[in-house]
């Protein structure tokens, strides 16, 4: 079914106050979930969850950012904006399922990665890089799937996969349309413009090769039917996730390289 | 002693020479407010003699500073950036940058001799749109780092910029991806990678390859870190110290290996080189 909404309609749908959370889907989607806490480096981020859990039976490394449904949510996981702890975190458990042999499971959903002094100081570029880099190796497979808002290099640290995939009003972007308006035209305000012109919803991804599939809504937006998005995200990974297992690892590693390798528009 | 005594004629003579021309264009330094015959400042290579500040160069200006002569071959030279998400007049601001710069893009990439050592080098150059990465910037250093595994040599990346290329939306925030896994391909071969962190590296470039050298070197002073002074500025609605994000304050978190004032970059490049088998 197409979606017709604009891409600054969509914007408001992702904050809508009812849109579902890694939170509500993990039940729904898996069984088992273990949640595992802390890089063993410096502390235990709450604007990315991790752990193990099973999909259809097979033992599994989920790997999510986490916006809040509440205040006190949002307190806890920094309005899912991570520090540097909390991409050191999801580099450990996805080290730990490359041996054991899980595939990895990344849920993108943050307006960008946190700006703030601790977050300098602990190096936040140099733990977005780490994983940019790491991931690309990583021999085990990886899917990676934005629920909502895949905002800038905070999105991609989680976001260097074999596969991704986005729910149908997703958006994904260098920066916020906000940030966009005001770096560009020096005026914030023109958020709906920056939306135009952007090229930021999962049709736009497809066709610039950053994106794979789209998982498909309930009628209005996710948060309509909960059930249902949650059995057509379970129904994309129970599909996907066996059949990039299924792939001998160096194949499968030349073709995530070559996925990123071939994204840029220029002449010679 | 004698010596003194010529500088001290010599330099009456400059001062007469002064005189005659008192129009000789000075440099004011911005750190120190000190002004220094222009002349001078470009001897030092931008390099204030009263306080160390290291001003910035041009890609070919470093290009020149740094490897042996003559020795430089460049890559790409004549790849340029389409408009990936149509974005108004992106193609008239670069053929206007082009003009004014003699650049094709953000960064001039190639192969070259530091003291006989061979070596692949990328140079970013701030003055094209901020020296920010684009679909040309990502292209020419995935080649470099590939070209450079291929032929067994070291790379030596000079950074600058001031993060992703807006004007070309996701597909510029893709290139962080595609550097990193580049900077990941070469050193599979076994291959030495150093950064120069050079002024300013910022957002998506210190979130990508600057990041992500075997050695980190930075320049005196300069700024690197992630997100802009003023964004942070604006959160916690403080003003920030002003060694925040500079070369020594990233020292001091684990960040940089060691600092290389700009007249010692190219002895301290060809040690390490040397120390790690490229010789001649
Ligand atoms: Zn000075």
């Amino acid at each position: 079914m197409e979606n017709n909404k604009t891409a600054f309609e969509r914007l408001q749908l992702i904050r809508h106050k009812y849109r579902p959370t890694i939170r509500d889907y993990i039940p729904l989607i898996f069984t088992d979930f273990y949640e595992m806490h802390g890089d063993r480096l410096c502390g235990d981020d709450g604007a990315i969850i991790g752990g193990i859990a099973r999909l259809d039976g097979r033992p599994v490394t989920i790997i999510a950012e986490v916006k809040g449904r509440d205040i006190n949510e949002n307190k806890k996981c920094n309005f899912a904006m991570p520090h540097p702890e909390g991409y050191r975190k999801a580099l450990r458990l996805a080290r730990q399922a490359e041996k054991f042999h899980r595939p990895v499971i990344c849920f993108i959903d943050t307006p960008g990665a946190f700006c703030g002094v601790a977050a300098e100081e602990r190096g936040q570029g140099e733990a977005i890089a780490r994983n940019l880099a790491e991931f690309m190796t990583l021999r085990t497979p990886v899917v990676s799937i934005v629920l909502g808002e895949g905002g800038s290099g905070g999105a991609l640290a989680l976001g260097v996969c074999d596969e991704l995939a986005m729910l149908e009003n997703a958006v994904y972007s260098v920066i916020s349309p906000r940030g966009f308006a005001s770096i560009l035209w020096k005026d914030a305000s023109r958020e709906q413009e920056a939306c135009d012109i952007m090229k930021i919803t999962a049709e736009d991804l497809v066709k610039l090769g950053v994106a794979e599939a789209i998982i498909e809504e309930p009628l209005g937006g996710a948060h309509n039917d909960l059930d249902k998005i949650s059995e057509n995200i379970k129904e994309y990974l129970s599909h996907k996730i066996p059949e990039k297992c299924q792939k001998d690892i160096d194949v499968l590693l030349k073709e995530r390289y070559t996925k990123f390798r071939k994204i840029g528009q220029f002449s010679e | 002693m004698l010596e003194d005594f010529f500088n001290v004629v010599k330099k009456r003579f400059n001062d007469d020479d002064d005189k005659q021309t008192p129009e000789k264009p000075v440099f004011k330094c911005p750190r120190c407010q000190s002004s220094v015959p222009l002349e001078h400042y470009e001897e030092l290579h931008r390099v204030c003699p009263e306080c160390n500040y290291h001003g910035r160069l041009s890609a070919r200006e470093r290009i020149a500073v740094t490897v042996d002569k003559e020795s430089f071959t460049e890559y790409d030279a004549d790849m340029l950036s389409c408009n990936p998400i149509d974005y108004p007049e992106y193609e008239e601001k670069q053929a206007e940058l082009r003009e004014k710069t003699g650049l094709s893009d953000a960064i001039v990439t190639g192969e070259a001799k530091i003291k006989g050592s061979s070596v692949v080098i990328g140079v970013m150059d701030s003055r094209y749109m901020m020296a920010s990465m684009g679909s040309v910037v990502g292209e020419k250093i995935a080649r470099a780092f590939e070209r450079a595994a291929e032929k067994n040599l070291p790379v030596v990346m000079f950074t600058a910029s001031g993060g992703a290329r807006m004007q070309e939306g996701i597909v510029s925030l893709m290139q962080m991806a595609k550097t990193s896994g580049a900077v990941k391909l070469h050193s599979h071969s076994g291959g030495l990678y150093i950064t120069v962190l050079t002024d300013p590296t910022t957002g998506g470039v210190t979130a990508s390859f600057a990041s992500l050298g075997d050695i980190i070197i930075a320049e005196p002073k300069i700024l690197v870190g992630f997100a802009g002074r003023r964004v942070i500025e604006g959160t916690i609605r403080q003003r920030l110290p002003d060694d925040f994000q500079l070369a020594e304050f990233m020292q001091e978190k684990g960040f940089v290996d060691l600092i290389a004032e700009r007249r010692k970059m190219r002895s301290t490049l060809s040690h390490l080189l040397k120390l790690h088998g490229y010789t001649e």
